[in-house]
């Protein structure tokens, strides 16, 4: 269970008391800090002499993964070392030995201070570690967490992640515009209906939301009632037809998706935490006779390079792409910017406590009911998927 | 092992032969202890068709019985090894570990074009995953009878080495059915037989049963695994290698985990590192509910089928009743305490 990319997923944006704001909204805002970040790269830094040692003295930052295994944190790294590349910072890439070892993480950290580094991009492994975070703070060093926020999330100096909620959002919105009015039979394939994870409640959710069905707790999976009407795209009826806690593995998806089917075989819209889970989905959904992308449509978020490609073969009908790339890209120039005089990036989330990476709704029928992420084909994912 | 025999001991001089009916319900028990298991399938099964009329639906019984196909065939292995006393907590990474090695090893064989793999069939890649996994159970084997370690310990060592080894050998990428060739997922395939769909998978996880429980039954080997379990010490004075029967049941599991992977290839269509790291565990729970003794010796393999139907009945069950699945994980633990309970109970019988 270590390092594989669904549990990475599990630690994707913990943000807990976030309020759910149109990402419209944050979208633009993206788009706006963006620019703004890489205006303030080509701004000579505000003193020229101190421009002059800067560019003799090489930045360098730590940059401190859970592991090098999961796919999700290989494309971190190579998004790190690629940018590191481009703009001349001395990188130095580190991972604890394993799931829970926190002395790992805490050495590293340690070793960044005692070289005087600029800063750390971290994926913090657990709060043993937050002391030795704020050691590197005083000790001048910038940190940034990416994809898992920190909680409170004002032990790291900023947080690079992706907004699940609007993740959610966009793929419901899709499933909504592309049913154009016809009755949606909803089965919802989670990580755990046990235990409130905000990637779980936060995509799970987001999805409902998006289809414009009212969900009173966000922070609760069963919290929307279990029939009524939605109302984005033309709007319509809808039933939820089951919440099956999945694991995110493709196992769990077949059966999660069997015990749906055996509770109700006319569900049309599948909800999957992500993609391994929507594999395992179909396998059940074509053993039960559906032809899938006509019968159902199967709806997921992530955008591993697996998952896009499925988009492409018509498996999957709308995915919510993430970029664990530009985390750690975005990341290493922050630090580079502000040890060259440049400003510390803005948070730019919905709920304003991280800095939001971005998403993109992976489909190749695009809908106009999405408004919480900018839709692209299949082949533009493909070309920018991690893993 | 001694808290076992005192106890016995102790039982066997209390006990005089007048026969209540709960005592005669005990005794049978002692000799079929599957029978408690298949009482309360039967009853769960009954119950959840009175709540929900979908539950007895063939189609939605197919799909239970299809479901039962990965833990079944595992709770297989793990009841071997419980039978001798013993426990196996590495029996869904070494699965996982099998399935990685196959898996890969055909891809590798379709995609390249260098020898010595170039145009070997995926049967190869079959043979050599089950292989991979028989090793690794010997491992553990080797490790329990060559240095004494208990079987608990060697296998939540060896659950945590063969998870890492096919993260670092497989890069964790999971190998999606189309890049693999076609007979990998075969065992996912099948035929319908009325309403009900057979797939081969399931073909297989029942011939295995009926071979080990025939082997159990019949054979000197099956003989002396469950005297090894029961008593190793009086096993090993009445002449019985134990040593060598323990090796050759971690073994045996490991061939079994081994196929197990090829099956959940076929039922999941891809060959994933991903899948639920908590096999070991429901492999031990159908054991447990199944009838299977921890304490080694007693029980029949045909428990651990049951038991594992069990496990997917009440969650087809409940999850139809649209109950939680944190009610559903509940219903699961109490299931397995209820289960030691009464082999503890019938244990106490007089023979």
């Amino acid at each position: 269970m270590k390092g594989n990319s669904m549990k990475t997923t599990l630690f994707t944006s913990r943000f807990r008391k976030s309020r759910f704001v149109s990402s419209l909204a944050a979208a633009g805002a993206a788009a706006l800090i963006l620019s703004g970040c890489s205006a303030a790269t080509s701004e000579a830094p505000s003193s020229s002499a101190e421009s002059g040692t800067v560019a003799e003295e090489t930045v360098a930052v730590s940059l401190i993964l859970k592991n090098l295994t999961n796919p999700f944190f290989v494309a971190m790294e190579a998004g790190a070392r690629a940018k590191a590349l481009e703009i001349g910072v001395d990188l130095t890439v580190g991972a604890s030995k394993e799931e829970g070892d926190d002395q790992g993480q805490i050495d590293l950290i340690e070793a960044a201070i005692a070289q005087g580094q600029a800063g750390i991009l971290i994926t913090p492994m657990s709060s043993n570690i937050y002391a030795a975070i704020t050691k590197a703070r005083e000790a001048g060093l910038f940190v940034i967490a990416l994809d898992s926020p920190t909680d409170p999330a004002d032990i790291v100096s900023s947080t690079f992640a992706t907004d699940n909620c609007a993740a959610g959002e966009a793929i419901g919105q899709w499933a909504a515009g592309k049913l154009d009015g016809k009755k949606a039979v909803i089965a919802q394939l989670v990580i755990f209906d046990d235990r409130a994870v905000p990637v779980d409640y936060c995509r799970a959710n987001g999805f409902l939301m998006g289809m414009g069905i009212d969900v009173p707790t966000l922070e609760e999976m069963d919290s929307a009632a279990s029939s009524g009407s939605y109302t984005s795209g033309t709007g319509g009826d809808y039933e939820i037809i089951c919440l099956e806690a999945t694991g995110a593995n493709e196992e769990g998806g077949r059966s999660g998706m069997e015990r749906c089917l055996a509770a109700n075989p006319d569900i049309n819209v599948v909800y999957t935490i992500n993609e391994p889970t929507a594999f395992g989905a179909n396998v059940a959904l074509k053993a039960a006779g559906k032809v899938i992308g006509e019968d159902v449509l199967v709806v997921s978020v992530d955008g591993g390079l697996a998952g896009v490609k499925a988009v492409q073969d018509g498996q999957i009908q709308a995915t919510s792409q993430q970029y664990p790339l530009r985390m750690a890209s975005y990341g290493v120039q922050a630090i580079y910017d502000i040890a060259t005089g440049g400003a510390a990036p803005a948070n730019t989330s919905a709920n304003g406590q991280f800095f939001d990476t971005g998403v993109t709704l992976c489909t190749d029928e695009t809908q106009d009911a999405v408004v919480a992420a900018p839709q692209e084909d299949s082949a533009y994912c493909i070309e920018n998927a991690w893993g | 092992m001694s808290e076992k025999s005192s106890s016995k001991d102790a039982v066997g001089k209390e006990f005089e032969l007048r026969l209540t009916p709960m005592r005669r319900i005990q005794k049978t028990l002692y000799r079929y202890p599957w029978l408690s298991s298949l009482a309360v399938l039967i009853s769960v099964v009954l119950a959840f068709g009175l709540v929900n009329e979908r539950f007895l639906l063939p189609s939605t019984i197919s799909l239970m019985v299809q479901q039962t196909v990965i833990v079944g065939s595992l709770a297989l292995a793990q009841s071997l090894i419980i039978l001798t006393a013993g426990i196996d907590l590495s029996i869904g990474s070494i699965m996982i570990f099998g399935q990685m090695v196959m898996a890969n090893m055909a891809v590798f064989a379709v995609a390249s074009n260098v020898t010595p793999f170039a145009g070997q069939n995926p049967y190869l890649a079959i043979i050599v995953g089950i292989l991979a996994a028989a090793a690794a159970g010997s491992l553990n084997g080797f490790l329990i009878v060559r240095f004494g370690l208990p079987p608990f310990i060697v296998t939540l060592g060896t659950w945590s080495v063969f998870m890492g080894l096919a993260l670092i050998f497989f890069k964790a990428r999971t190998i999606q059915g189309p890049e693999m060739p076609e007979v990998m997922l075969s065992l996912g395939e099948g035929f319908s037989v009325g309403p009900f769909f057979v797939t081969f998978g399931l073909l297989v996880m029942f011939a295995l049963y009926f071979a080990v429980a025939w082997v159990l039954r019949n054979t000197a080997w099956g003989r002396h695994l469950y005297a090894v379990g029961d008593d190793p010490i009086a096993a090993k004075l009445t002449g019985i290698n134990t040593n060598r029967v323990l090796f050759s049941v971690y073994l045996v599991a490991g061939l079994i985990m081994g196929i197990t992977a090829l099956i959940t290839i076929g039922r999941v269509g891809s060959a994933s590192p991903n899948v639920d790291p908590m096999l070991n565990l429901q492999s031990i729970t159908a054991a447990v509910i199944g009838g299977i003794s921890l304490f080694g010796g007693r029980g029949a393999v045909v428990g651990a089928l049951i038991g594992s139907m069990i496990v997917v009945a009440v969650e087809m069950g409940l999850s139809l009743a649209g109950v939680d699945q944190a009610y559903r994980t509940v219903a699961i633990g109490v299931l397995v305490i209820a289960a030691v309970g009464i082999d503890q109970w019938i244990r106490k019988v007089k023979v």
